[in-house]
């Protein structure tokens, strides 16, 4: 397949591609995700726009579609009168094949504008596997690859997500990259670029960026240089010019209810990997586990209020036409009010086949009645909890702390109110992690069969363990850590397995769904990595790697070879970047880039993991330092608010929406 | 054919032994019978795609659908055949009951008005009973093909026409299989350049300076089930024919074949009882 030979835009206007893709589609598989048409979706007027915005989420359309993110600043963008905004998503290999092969350019699935033709591509990474999808994005598009190489007539790329907070790997391929919360951040980019654009585009590309950079809030990796020691770390990150400042800092959206975005959210034709319609319920999370990024990165908890819930509920229900609601943050039951809120739903939409659900829930926040307010209206979904490890030595290292006994005690009630079945998260290779504590999962499992057996009198228990690689992150505590390497990982699990059939009666009934290790170690490249692994990116993505979230399309090898022929001249590897333990002092690539967390905080932190202690939740106790408030002028917004939810008066029957013009009169 | 209701993703049927039936709903008190179009880019929707956009489209507009009992209902509505993914179509048929009765015309208005442009909702009667799948047996299929001219078609449809049998080869998912496409056709012919304006004109960007030949053909519904490909590729071997770009299908019309080898409405004899 030839990459890098751009394609040809045959006329660089922005007509619709549609009529040049359309023959192609009956050649491709599921060719509804191409075609758009997604109720809510917008559709404006090119010409009348000021500032154009093609967003991406750079993996297939069923992945990228329900991305809440995509999705809030779409719908914000859109709002603005004189700016459009349009959405692009990764095309799958056969259809790829066909849009070289025919001249066609990467499009956005709303109007089939060519990317190429807007004034931004903003790009929402929520992991690291998603740039082999962005260069071939943007080569599809006819834009450059590298930022070096794009004039004033390419789009300006600007990244984001959670995968931002350490942009270097990618620093060769986008403009700009923005950390935390994106409502308010793209409209003050949208700002700049209508002013820049009006005065003429004064100092062209070069100007609108140092623009964007000097706001503080906006991180371009051109105008900061990487110097490096002779033993391959890094001496010192520095801006190259006077305007731009030293250290970026990341946004934080404070007032939820003032954001209730998404309004109407986007319901595609083609089926997606979350068929329900979701309502951000509060954003950040202080728990602390010292292995979750978004945990750290999200400071602090601010929660959307018991009423802001309860309209975008109904507003969305109205929009959507979902049959489930999920009420979504990093810790749902950990909401100040989330009884009364689950409570107040289900009463609302009684009879109407209405379910909701909670995608995180903590065992020790959760009990039976939430469970029951849950599935009292529509479909039983099933329980799932997240344990992470599996003794709890291990889990007083990573900060989850939960017990076995909490478990078991929540899980027992759940099976003597009918439930059969239930889930449980792992992960494998945490720092300070032994044979035994990977084990010790096994035991979990089979007491919850055990327990499960005993209070329903039934034998159709079931318990699904699922277990994930642990990947060090930025920012975190354990950003120091040596990752685990994945022989390693792959041994623990097969002895893993063979402990759960250990006991045939017991371990019929327990699944056990994981991964093995090597995907996760190329995850920790791309995290932690530097600007040096713009190189190994780039060349695995021209040896045909894409899709690398995906098992089916991600080669392992083809890494590994791209990452010993980039890497070796410059004196590091693959180990290096990964398997390799860093010190207090080491300059890490992404220290210029601020969440607000106190390095000096998270290194102490890093060390009570290794002494086994824990760390408390600052919502509960006192502020313990993180130093994200301070940093920000930011502070936790907690309820509870006291107030509750009133019912609608009269909802419908089958549907949460009435509609008196259908009876007959 | 009746298909149950697709489209959930999710394992149904865990858990039925709690005491009390949860979710009891309403008894159906009215069945009505749709007919809906599938247009333009639209026609790229799988049967299962429509299946879940038309559930949402119905508690969008209020319906007071009635839902099977237990931990995962789901609304009782029930789809005739469907066009395959890639066809378009003017004449899908689906069953809906609700537990309030409704007015037919009513319905067709608000269902139309938020289902997506393309999807549209053309006609709704109230069933007067009997099994609205034994009402159709055969569908009437319109296919443009364009880059192929109308003098090429029309010796092809005769060589068609003029076979006893015609075995195609077709990709299933068990691998390569032979149908033998002749005795399902009933009829084949060339349509008159007048006919180039389909229906779908307003959602389709066409390039109108090259030929198309349109092929008007009554296919009966038999097992294995013949498509508008299959019969393509009985022009392919009979007389070579293979469209230079892929060709567009439009079902035109389903139901019983009269005398004449036309098809008689399906929902006339509910139309009839209305009144």
């Amino acid at each position: 397949m030839p990459v890098g030979t751009p394609v040809t835009l045959v006329d660089v206007s922005v007509e619709s591609v549609f009529p040049a893709l359309e023959p192609l589609l009956p050649r491709v598989s599921k060719p509804v995700q191409y075609v758009g048409g997604e109720l809510n979706a917008t559709v404006k007027d090119w010409d009348a726009a000021a500032v154009r915005w093609a967003l991406m989420y750079p993996d297939a359309y069923e992945v990228g579609l329900p991305n809440q993110g995509v999705m809030i600043l779409y719908e914000v963008l859109n709002e603005q009168p004189d700016v459009l905004a349009e959405r692009t998503y990764a095309v799958w290999p056969d259809l790829e094949r066909l849009m070289r092969e025919h001249g066609v350019p990467q499009f956005t699935v709303d109007s089939h504008r060519p990317v190429g033709a807007f004034d931004l591509l903003g790009v929402s990474f929520a992991t690291e596997l998603g740039y082999t999808n962005l260069l071939n994005a943007l080569d599809l598009a006819g834009i450059p690859i590298h930022a070096a190489d794009r004039t004033d007539d390419h789009p300006i790329v600007v990244a984001g997500g959670h995968a931002a907070f350490n942009p270097e790997p990618i620093s060769p391929f986008v403009d700009a990259a923005v950390l935390g919360d994106g409502e308010e951040a793209v409209l003050e980019i949208t700002d700049l670029v209508r002013a820049w654009k009006a005065e003429g585009r004064p100092g062209g590309r070069d100007e609108i960026l140092t623009r964007l950079a000097e706001t503080g809030g906006v991180y371009v990796p051109r105008f900061y240089d990487v110097e490096y020691l002779p033993d391959g770390r890094i001496q010192r990150v520095v801006p190259n010019r006077e305007r731009v400042p030293y250290r970026v800092f990341k946004r934080t959206t404070m007032d939820l209810d003032a954001w209730p975005y998404p309004k109407q959210p986007l319901v595609p034709l083609a089926e997606s990997v979350h068929e329900r319609m979701s309502v951000e319920i509060f954003r950040g999370c202080t728990r602390g586990c010292r292995f979750c990024q978004a945990g750290m990165i999200t400071r602090p908890v601010r929660e959307r209020s018991i009423e802001g819930i309860g309209a975008m509920v109904q507003r969305g229900l109205e929009a959507t036409g979902f049959e489930e609601v999920g009420l979504l943050s990093l810790s749902s039951a950990d909401h100040s009010e989330i009884a009364e809120i689950t409570k107040g739903l289900a009463d609302r939409y009684e009879g109407t086949n209405t379910s909701l659900s909670l995608p995180s829930t903590r065992v020790d926040a959760f009990n039976i009645d939430l469970a029951n307010e849950l599935s009292r209206n529509g479909r039983r979904s099933g329980l799932t909890f997240a344990p992470e490890g599996g003794s709890e030595r291990l889990r007083r290292v990573i900060n989850k702390m939960v017990s076995e006994d909490d478990l078991i005690r929540t899980v027992s009630a759940a099976f003597s109110a009918g439930w059969r079945q239930v889930k449980l998260y792992f992960m494998c290779g945490l720092p300070t992690e032994t044979d035994d504590d990977v084990l010790q999962i096994a035991e979990m499992a089979k007491n919850v069969i055990r327990a499960g057996r005993e209070v329903s009198g039934r034998k159709d228990i079931r318990c699904t363990i699922s277990i994930g690689g642990f990947v060090p992150k930025p920012h975190t505590p354990f950003q120091w850590a040596a990752q685990c390497d994945p022989d390693t990982v792959d041994d623990r699990l097969k002895k893993l397995r063979d402990a759960v059939n250990s006991d045939r009666a017991l371990g019929r009934n327990i699944g056990m769904r994981y991964h093995d290790g090597k995907p996760s170690l190329i995850e920790g490249l791309l995290s932690r990595g530097d600007r040096r692994i713009g190189r190994v990116i780039e060349r695995v993505w021209r040896e045909g790697g894409r899709f690398d979230g995906w098992s089916e399309h991600f080669s392992y090898d083809r890494w590994v070879r791209a990452a010993e022929a980039e890497l070796t001249p410059l004196g590091v590897d693959l180990a290096w970047f990964t398997t390799r333990e860093r010190e207090e002092l080491e300059v890490l690539p992404w220290d210029h880039l601020d969440s607000g967390l106190d390095k000096e905080w998270l290194w102490a932190d890093w060390q009570d993991a290794l002494d086994e202690r824990e760390q408390d939740d600052c919502r509960w106790t006192p502020c313990f330092d993180c130093g994200v408030c301070p940093a920000m002028g930011t502070d936790i917004e907690v309820g509870p608010t006291g107030r509750t939810l009133l019912p609608i008066s009269p909802v419908g029957k089958g549907s949460p929406v009435r509609n008196p013009t259908l009876t007959k009169g | 054919m009746l298909i149950p209701v697709a489209g959930h993703p999710h394992p149904r049927g865990v858990a039925l032994s709690r005491q009390q039936q949860p979710n009891p709903s309403a008894a159906p008190v009215q069945k009505l019978r749709l007919r809906y179009a599938k247009r333009g880019r639209l026609r790229f929707t799988s049967h299962r795609d429509i299946a879940r956009t038309f559930e949402r489209a119905l508690r969008r507009a209020g319906v007071p659908m009635a839902y099977s009992q237990g931990f995962n209902p789901h609304p009782k509505v029930s789809w005739v055949g469907a066009a395959p993914t890639g066809v378009a179509s003017e004449a899908e048929y689906v069953e809906v009951s609700v537990v309030d009765p409704v007015d037919p015309e009513a319905l067709r208005t608000a269902l139309d008005a938020v289902l997506p442009p393309g999807l549209d909702v053309l006609e709704v009667v109230q069933s007067a009973g009997g099994a609205l799948p034994e009402r159709i047996e055969a569908s009437a299929w319109r296919v443009e093909l364009p880059g192929v001219s109308p003098e090429e078609l029309t010796e092809a449809v005769a060589a068609l026409m003029a076979s006893e049998s015609v075995q195609v080869e077709r990709l299933t998912k068990d691998g390569k299989k032979i149908v033998d496409v002749r005795p399902a056709i009933v009829s084949a012919e060339v349509g008159a350049p007048a006919d180039a304006h389909s229906s779908d004109a307003g959602h389709d960007a066409r390039d109108l300076s090259q030929p198309c030949g349109i092929l008007m053909t009554v296919v009966r519904q038999t097992t294995p089930t013949v498509r508008p490909d299959d019969v393509l590729s009985a022009l392919r071997v009979v007389a070579d024919l293979v469209p230079p770009v892929p060709a567009k299908a439009t079902r035109m019309a389903q139901g019983r074949l009269d005398d004449e080898g036309g098809l008689v409405d399906p929902l006339a004899l509910d139309r009839a009882a209305e009144v």
